[in-house]
């Protein structure tokens, strides 16, 4: 499965800009005319004159050897501009992740256990943020804590660790922010239902400490919808990225991959868009890893329900 | 139609004033709005509210509120198109699939799982490459991205109909099944379709604000919520937030007005077909 979304995911990035308007000789060239031996030199070295499937195969396999082409307006090759990048938008959507597991879990696991005051802020304030999309997230941010309040940079990456925390540090939580709140709710409604089972019931009535009963009987439990949806959220986190690192000028994966779009600089759009959906497809799969180690009930190849 | 949504309660009510609203606006916004949305005066840039002009003027000078209202057509029309394309699709997929069942449901479901490897917003990027930035663009794109998540649920509802007696019944006395389909399990349907439709509103209009504030979709100067905000980012630094705050709120109060009614009628949707069921 792993394997078919990967090679069907290629191929519509590779035939989607193969139909793209715009011959790739005049790209070459920068629209000079040129004499008919260099055109022919030109397309034997880009196997132009061979069939679509033939240039795929060139494409797929310079691809899985590390060599996506040459980006056209950097003059420089599409793999270290990759390589430059990825650590940004790594960077970013790590911390992202990391807040959703910690406030995201934390915060619905407090809900379910604390019915009253807690719930009720809990439910409210995920209900508002389930709806703020990434960049309002991004300018509030922004206009609350760069501008007014001056705790934190609005704009650009840092220079050493620590100024790299600073300046990820806001885009991180409008990055987490709706996806920390579908996690608080899922994590609230599993913990409930878990908590409301028999056999937590008969393991209050045989004195079980509440740390050890929530621990080991309720979370434990409950850890298979938390997963899964936790790891549908910080999967789809590589797509949004691109957005928050627009409105951040951070510069990672996701906005150049725009800036490239807008250019038209296919290769760098060819190369991007296949690390990232690599990277969904590969978070995905590792989710589908973990229902077999924390459900032993659950074997490798068929899906948890 | 007012029965149902009585009985979403007060915050369904509220949700559906919003969304009436905001459907006034994209109707006829242009002939409503106070002032001229597209009428620069660069001496008024970054001016805050003041005589008639309730919120203020934007980056270039022109009236907030009159891009607000008039921006909510191409804000509202974008989303529109995203999900009645993304429904058709994915209705006709599910209910095929259902139908026919061994082969094609197999074949269905494995595509339909390959599909999901396909970030919205990415694939928008991507055909933003392929065939420049505007809204028809985005909105195919995401249309197709979200399919398989209508599909997905559909296809569940469309397998339990399928295995009703009345199913039977009609093929028995000799319908044929596009107009068993057609006639009898979609509209069975409806209130399921309705209420994905609404939920996935509030997905469509999230994703191409996001892809008209990166410069992909509705292009400038035309009025839109996503291109405001990213054009008045830069008064956010100048400690102006106002037009891209103003922008960004729209956003969100219409995404909660349609999320809060897309939960209640799914909620509903489920204990009609519970009650279905047990009859």
């Amino acid at each position: 499965m792993l394997l078919a979304s990967l090679l069907v995911a290629s191929f519509v990035i590779f035939a989607a800009l193969y139909l793209a308007p715009g011959n790739p000789i005049t790209a070459l060239s920068g629209g000079r005319a040129l004499p008919p031996a260099s055109l022919r030199v030109l397309e034997q070295r880009y196997h132009l004159n061979q069939p679509f499937f033939a240039q795929y195969w060139y494409w797929l396999d310079n691809a899985l050897h590390g060599n996506f082409g040459l980006s056209i307006t950097l003059q420089e090759n599409v793999s270290s501009v990759i390589a430059a990048r990825m650590w940004t938008t790594g960077g970013l959507v790590l911390y992202a992740a990391l807040i959703i597991l910690v406030v995201g879990i934390g915060s619905g696991v407090l809900a379910a256990l604390r019915p009253g005051f807690a719930d009720t802020s809990v439910l409210v304030s995920t209900a508002v943020s389930a709806a703020v999309p990434s960049f309002v997230a991004a300018i509030v941010l922004i206009a609350l804590f760069s501008v007014k309040l001056r705790w934190l940079p609005a704009l650009g990456n840092g220079t050493s660790f620590w100024s790299n925390v600073q300046h990820f540090t806001l885009p991180a939580i409008a990055l987490a922010m709706s996806s920390l709140a579908i996690v608080a709710r899922v994590t609230r409604a599993a913990v409930r239902e878990e908590a409301g089972r028999e056999h937590v019931q008969t393991a209050i009535s045989r004195g079980i400490p509440a740390r050890q009963l929530i621990r080991r009987h309720i979370l434990r439990n409950a850890a298979i919808p938390i997963t899964t949806v936790s790891g549908i959220t910080i999967a789809s986190l590589i797509a949004i990225a691109a957005v928050v690192e627009t409105a951040f000028s951070l510069n990672g994966l996701g906005a150049y991959l725009v800036q490239a779009a807008e250019s038209k600089d296919l290769a760098v759009v060819q190369g991007i868009s296949l690390v990232l959906v690599a990277a969904f497809v590969v978070i995905n799969a590792i989710v589908d890893l973990l229902y077999a180690v924390l459900d032993p009930r659950v074997t490798l190849g068929s899906r948890a329900q | 139609m007012l029965g149902v949504l009585r009985s979403t309660g007060i915050a369904g009510m509220v949700s559906a004033v919003v969304i009436a609203v905001a459907t006034v606006f994209a109707a006829f916004g242009p002939t409503i709005a106070p002032y001229n949305p597209d009428l620069p005066s660069l001496g008024l840039a970054f001016v805050g509210p003041a005589g008639g002009h309730l919120l203020g003027f934007d980056f270039e000078g022109r009236d907030v509120l009159s891009r607000l209202i008039a921006g909510a057509q191409s804000s509202m029309l974008g989303p529109l198109a995203v999900v009645v394309g993304a429904m058709a699709l994915g209705t006709v997929i599910a209910v095929v699939a259902a139908w026919r069942q061994r082969l094609t449901d197999t074949v269905v479901s494995s595509g339909l799982d390959i599909l999901f490897a396909f970030p919205g917003i990415l694939l928008a990027v991507l055909a933003a490459a392929v065939f420049g930035a505007g809204l028809t663009a985005a909105a195919v794109a995401l249309a197709i991205a979200y399919m398989p998540y209508v599909a997905r649920v559909l296809r569940g509802a469309a397998l339990k109909e399928r295995g009703q007696p009345y199913v039977a019944a009609l093929e028995v006395q000799g319908s044929s099944a596009s107009r068993i389909c057609l006639r009898h399990i979609v509209p069975n349907m409806l209130p399921l379709i309705v209420a994905q439709a609404t939920i996935m509103f509030g997905w469509a209009m999230v994703d191409l604000a996001a892809i008209s504030f990166l410069g992909l979709g509705v292009q400038p100067p035309a009025p839109n919520w996503g291109v405001m905000i990213s054009e008045n980012e830069p008064g956010i630094l100048q400690g102006y937030p106002l037009p891209a705050l103003a922008a960004g709120l729209c956003i969100v109060a219409v995404v909660i007005a349609f999320n809060v009614l897309g939960e209640r009628l799914f909620l509903q949707a489920q204990v009609q077909q519970a009650q279905a069921v047990r009859r």
